[in-house]
């Protein structure tokens, strides 16, 4: 779990700067990213972590902290 | 990068350009001319499965790769823009719905679109919302428990004369949403417009929706999520489409200037040997080449699924786009009065470049966007 965290993280820091994202930053509440952002983590969540964010998965807060986005991928693994 | 195509790769790319060659160049002037495509060259791009080139056979598609999906839209681009626009606008719709679809628009629709026999169509534009998308008005109100009622006006919808099936963005209590509108439905209207000044054949129309109602089935996705990640999916692909057609144009200008100029004496030379001429020729071949490049590392990124293929992908539909349009412009220019003629195609091929600077993001939204991914990119 912790390794997933680490992974998403980074990924984050690349386009959130400036901010610390804790495991509970609301990232898209606050206006850090935009919607480009928002399809690349997707890509990156899917292509990271060999899963795939269907239809069903389309809630905000499944993407909301990187603490929803890990519990995405244990539901999926 | 290695960017070197499988055998298959090349059989389907020679496959796509005797198809080119016979079925798509000697009409396209006359395409153009009618702003209309004929059903024929529709019924002959659905059997070779090209209007689901990327859909898996389970649907009816062809399964391509992303390689060899941008070699059709390089090959059909050298052709015909409207031709290509088509070809991707079924291909747009068709890859939305098998990523976000739910199972029942999935088995009821991609099926139908490969095979031909449903023309889907792609409805963001409206006439006081191009590139500002997030403020577009059409709203999707909720009827009871089973139907949406929708209400608003899109403008410059490709295939809006024609489309059986349109995949509509409008907004659900505020939230940017998607929902497919079949033509027929109660309160909807489709009206042509003409007069473009390129990609004629796109036969574009107005969408009229007067309390038009759908299901609340037809949702694609989730309220919510219409432009992402709905609609950046069909417009990702759609950018992807554009830079390969690009450099379709572009090679097809090439082609027809390197004949010219080889045959053509002014001043008791051929037009190849002045040095005036040879630099137009050297910026076509040097500009086609480096954004052929961008396009194949564009689509090979998409097919490995890096986060940063979408703007790899806007990378190249803006450098491609550009070129297209210069070096059509250049090719009108060598080729004179003759490439001003309506039967000549480099004259067509500067008007439908023109428009690969406006569609599916403006080469203006395009450079907003790459430069943020320079600052992202390039920061320490």
């Amino acid at each position: 779990m912790n390794n997933s965290k680490e992974k998403i993280q980074t990924f984050l820091s690349r386009y959130i700067r400036n901010q610390e994202v804790k495991d509970d930053t609301d990232i898209f509440g606050g206006g850090l990213v935009n919607s480009l952002f928002a399809m690349q983590l997707i890509t990156f969540l899917e292509k990271e972590f060999s899963i795939t964010i269907e239809n069903e998965d389309l809630k905000l807060d499944n993407f909301r902290t990187i603490n929803a986005m890990v519990k995405l991928i244990g539901s999926k693994v | 990068m290695d960017i070197k195509l499988s055998e298959q790769q090349k059989t389907d790319q020679a496959s796509f350009r005797e198809f080119v060659g016979n079925e798509v160049i000697p009409n396209a002037n006359r395409y153009d001319r009618e702003a209309r495509l004929p059903d024929d060259i529709i019924a002959k791009m659905a059997s070779r499965g090209y209007l689901g080139a990327v859909l898996p056979e389970e649907y009816g598609g062809r399964g391509m790769d992303f390689l060899t999906y941008g070699l059709l839209n390089e090959e059909l681009g050298r052709g015909c823009a409207s031709v290509r626009g088509f070809m991707m606008m079924q291909n747009m719709v068709a890859l939305t719905l098998l990523k976000w679809g739910s199972q029942e628009q999935k088995e009821r629709w991609l099926g139908k679109i490969a095979s031909g026999e449903t023309i889907a169509a792609f409805a963001l534009t409206e006439p006081e919302f191009g590139s500002d998308a997030m403020h577009i008005e059409t709203t999707f109100e909720e009827a009871d428990d089973s139907a949406f009622i929708v209400k608003g006006h899109k403008k410059w919808i490709t295939l809006g004369q024609i489309a059986d099936l349109f995949l509509v963005f409008g907004k659900r209590r505020g939230k940017l949403s998607a929902v497919l509108v079949e033509k027929g439905s109660p309160g909807f209207t489709q009206t042509p417009m003409e007069g473009v000044l390129g990609v004629r054949a796109s036969m574009l129309a107005e969408l009229h929706f007067d309390n038009c109602s759908v299901p609340q089935d037809n949702i694609v996705g989730k309220v919510g999520f219409g432009f992402v990640p709905v609609g950046i999916t069909a417009l990702n692909l759609g950018r992807y489409s554009i830079a390969w057609g690009c450099v379709g144009i572009g090679q097809a200008c090439l082609d027809a200037c390197v004949n010219h100029v080889s045959t053509r004496k002014q001043f008791g030379d051929l037009l190849k040997n002045h040095q005036l001429i040879q630099a137009m020729i050297a910026d076509m071949t040097v500009n086609l080449k480096a954004g052929r490049l961008l396009c194949y590392q564009a689509g090979q990124m998409q097919e490995e699924g890096d986060q940063n293929a979408i703007m790899e992908i806007m990378v190249a539909k803006y450098f491609t786009s550009k070129m297209a349009f210069n070096i059509a412009n250049d090719a009108v220019q060598i080729h004179g009065a003759i490439g001003c003629s309506s039967d000549h195609p480099v004259q067509r091929h500067l008007r439908d470049a023109k428009i690969m600077e406006i569609i599916e993001g403006t080469s203006q939204i395009h450079q907003i966007k790459i430069a943020d991914y320079a600052y992202r990119e390039y920061a320490d």
